[in-house]
């Protein structure tokens, strides 16, 4: 029952940074040769450190940014060659929740307003909303007394359930979650993550979960892509990838989460070095001057991003 | 060992419209030298004000009551201006926005030199030999070229090295940070934790870490204090805490990490939010979210009391405790 609900194939985003009359357009690699592929019902896990592409990656996907180059195919309908038009009605099956839900939510409208509009833009008839806006409203935990209210009257917990529910209008499949719990307290945080879990078994949902924090991702993911500037470097299982990293980057990251346990001690990977600019990045592979398995391959070659063990990789250590 | 910063009974209050609100209500803490002690919450705990309140750093409408001592002098007797010689001095603070709180307009040079020369009265050549210093001590191995550079140009962890340089020119005895690393990247954060603590060792010097994050906490703090709305409700050593907490709320706190709920399908999550300083309620403040709420919970907020040896507990569940402590003592 593996069927791909999305298909995204060597996708590309270049950012116009620097043009002068006589000097060469630069420009940022954002998003950079991304191949991933997530099936119907499941949830894939996007992690990476910031900058290295993975709220671009997701709002390329719904075409919020328009990508440079690439394939988009969901359902199997190539969404890159339609116009605007069409475009809009695709919307309906692929919604998106973003990160700060104090910047998302208009703070002059009302939460019945805010509610309404993807109804009004899909051209639901206006009897039917009112009973639509309240079953939705019930099923992220809040109630009919909440609609005349404004976003500021909510807490930072309400307003993403909020964010959600507008999400949620239209009985999308795919919903593209940015980040949806970095903004919340730890002990809200666990219940926004429960509300995500419940709604995708009671609507089948398919999740793109874009995440920096690996536990959180852990939690919820089937599957886990890891970006480093803008190319995906490993992906696998969840379990596999939390119990045996093989990317150097993968590993480091790991090892860099603090844990609450203290008797588990671990070996800690520490980098040298910051992310490098994304507009200069290094030769070869993007990783190697921070990689402390760097071999002379990498600093010339960039390596492909192909099966090992049975998983997708891209380094040196593992390409014979 | 003794004690280089005591508080006891701090209380600070806002004002506003005529109306009061406490933000940290009855705070004690004791900090040896060369501990860390951590202060954990989530916001609007008043883990922040509480820091604040002990730099004086707070806005007009913010009064403080209680005591605040230093090595034994009582920082709340101290004028605007011998203040401004403590500050730097003899405590020092780093912020959660590194970039918010460095000048953009001077270089980091000029930037961290400026203490130099006004605590330890240093002339120009002096400190910038100091300057090139620190900037090695916290791992910034170009520092002759960031010497120059404005803060615009750095990236979030080195800016965050910048401001411990800073916070650690003039040798403090104590420094509070308060959410050092919440604006950084993992790998970022283990790379200034790890700055942090060989720093502590290698001057001796106290710290008081202010996170939300348990993690955090573990990897620096010798002994933890949990804050909720504006009181502290569990004080116990690193250890006990994680690995036996007493409060409802320390317990649920633990178990709604996604880490700690490796294999379940649901995360432990606690109902509600916290409540806002003008609607806290009668009795034990997390009573409205507590799974074992009793009657006399929404009567009377229970005091801290004596868990055991290692822990005190802001909780009605260990009543017996002290009045067994009552009929012993």
């Amino acid at each position: 029952m593996k069927t791909p609900l999305l298909q995204v194939k060597n996708l590309n985003k270049k950012f116009l940074v620097g043009k002068g009359w006589f000097q060469q357009p630069s420009y940022v690699h954002a998003v950079h040769g991304v191949n991933v592929t997530v099936n119907a019902g499941e949830t894939l896990g996007i992690v990476g450190e910031s900058g290295c592409g993975k709220s671009t990656l997701g709002r390329c996907i719904l075409r919020l940014i328009e990508p440079t180059d690439g394939e988009i195919v969901f359902e199997g309908q190539n969404i890159r060659s339609l116009q605007k038009a069409d475009m809009q009605k695709l919307r309906r099956d692929m919604q998106m929740v973003f990160q700060n839900p104090f910047d998302t939510l208009n703070p002059k409208l009302t939460i019945q307003h805010i509610l309404s509009e993807p109804l009004i833009a899909h051209g639901i008839p206006k009897r039917e909303r009112a009973a639509m806006i309240e079953e939705t409203l019930e099923i992220v935990g809040l109630n009919k007394s909440h609609l005349s209210r404004y976003a500021h009257e909510f807490s930072g917990g309400q307003r993403q359930r909020i964010g959600i529910a507008r999400a949620l209008m239209l009985r999308p499949k795919l919903i593209i979650a940015d980040e949806p719990v970095s903004a919340l307290d730890v002990s809200i945080q666990s219940q926004i993550l429960n509300l995500l879990q419940d709604l995708q078994e009671q609507f089948s949902l398919t999740y793109l979960f874009i995440s920096h924090d690996l536990s959180v991702v852990e939690h919820i993911a089937d599957r886990v892509a890891v970006m480093y500037l803008g190319e995906v470097i490993e992906l696998a299982k969840k379990e596999e990838l939390f119990q045996r990293p093989m990317h150097p980057y993968t590993q480091t990251l790991l090892s860099a989460i603090p844990i609450t346990d203290p008797d588990e001690k671990k070996e800690r990977i520490i980098l040298t070095g910051d992310l490098p600019s994304p507009s200069n990045p290094p030769q070869g592979c993007k990783f190697h001057p921070r990689c402390w398995a760097c071999m002379d391959v990498c600093k010339t070659e960039t390596p492909p991003f192909t099966e090992a063990d049975g998983r997708l990789v891209a380094c040196h250590l593992y390409t014979k | 060992m003794t004690n280089v910063l005591e508080v006891t009974g701090l209380t600070t209050t806002f004002s506003r419209n005529e109306r009061a609100f406490k933000v940290v209500d009855n705070l004690c803490l004791q900090v040896k030298r060369g501990e860390s002690v951590g202060i954990v919450g989530e916001s609007g705990c008043g883990k922040s004000v509480a820091s604040l309140s002990m730099m004086r750093l707070l806005s007009k409408n913010g009064s403080i009551a209680g005591r605040i001592q230093l090595n034994g002098a009582d920082l709340l007797r101290y004028s605007e201006k011998e203040m401004q010689k403590i500050r730097g001095k003899e405590i020092a603070m780093i912020f959660q926005e590194p970039m918010t709180s460095l000048n953009p307009v001077l270089t980091i040079g000029k930037q961290l030199s400026e203490g130099l020369e006004k605590h330890e009265g240093m002339n120009r050549v002096q400190s910038r030999q100091r300057v090139l210093e620190l900037l090695t001590q916290v791992g910034i191995s170009r520092a002759n070229e960031i010497y120059h550079e404005y803060p615009h140009r750095l990236s979030g962890g080195m800016r965050q090295r910048v401001m411990i340089a800073m916070a650690i020119a003039c040798h403090p005895k104590l420094l509070i940070a308060d959410e050092p690393t919440t604006a950084l990247d993992v790998t970022i954060q283990a790379q200034i934790l790890d700055v942090m603590k060989k720093i502590q060792r290698e001057l001796g010097m106290s710290l008081i870490m202010i996170t939300h994050d348990l993690g955090v906490v573990a990897e620096t703090c010798d002994r933890v204090l949990v804050m909720y709305a504006g009181q502290v409700i569990e004080a116990a050593d690193v250890r006990t805490l994680l690995r036996s907490p007493k409060h409802p709320y320390t317990m649920g706190l633990i178990k709604s990490t996604p880490h700690n709920a490796k294999g379940q399908k649901r995360l432990h999550s606690i109902a509600g939010s916290v409540p806002a300083p003008d609607h806290y309620p009668k009795g034990c403040r997390f009573a409205p979210r507590c799974e074992k709420v009793m009657p006399v919970c929404l009567e009377q907020n229970p005091p801290l009391l004596d868990v055991d040896q290692q822990s005190e507990c802001r909780c009605w569940l260990y009543r017996e405790n002290r009045e067994s402590t009552a009929v012993n003592g």
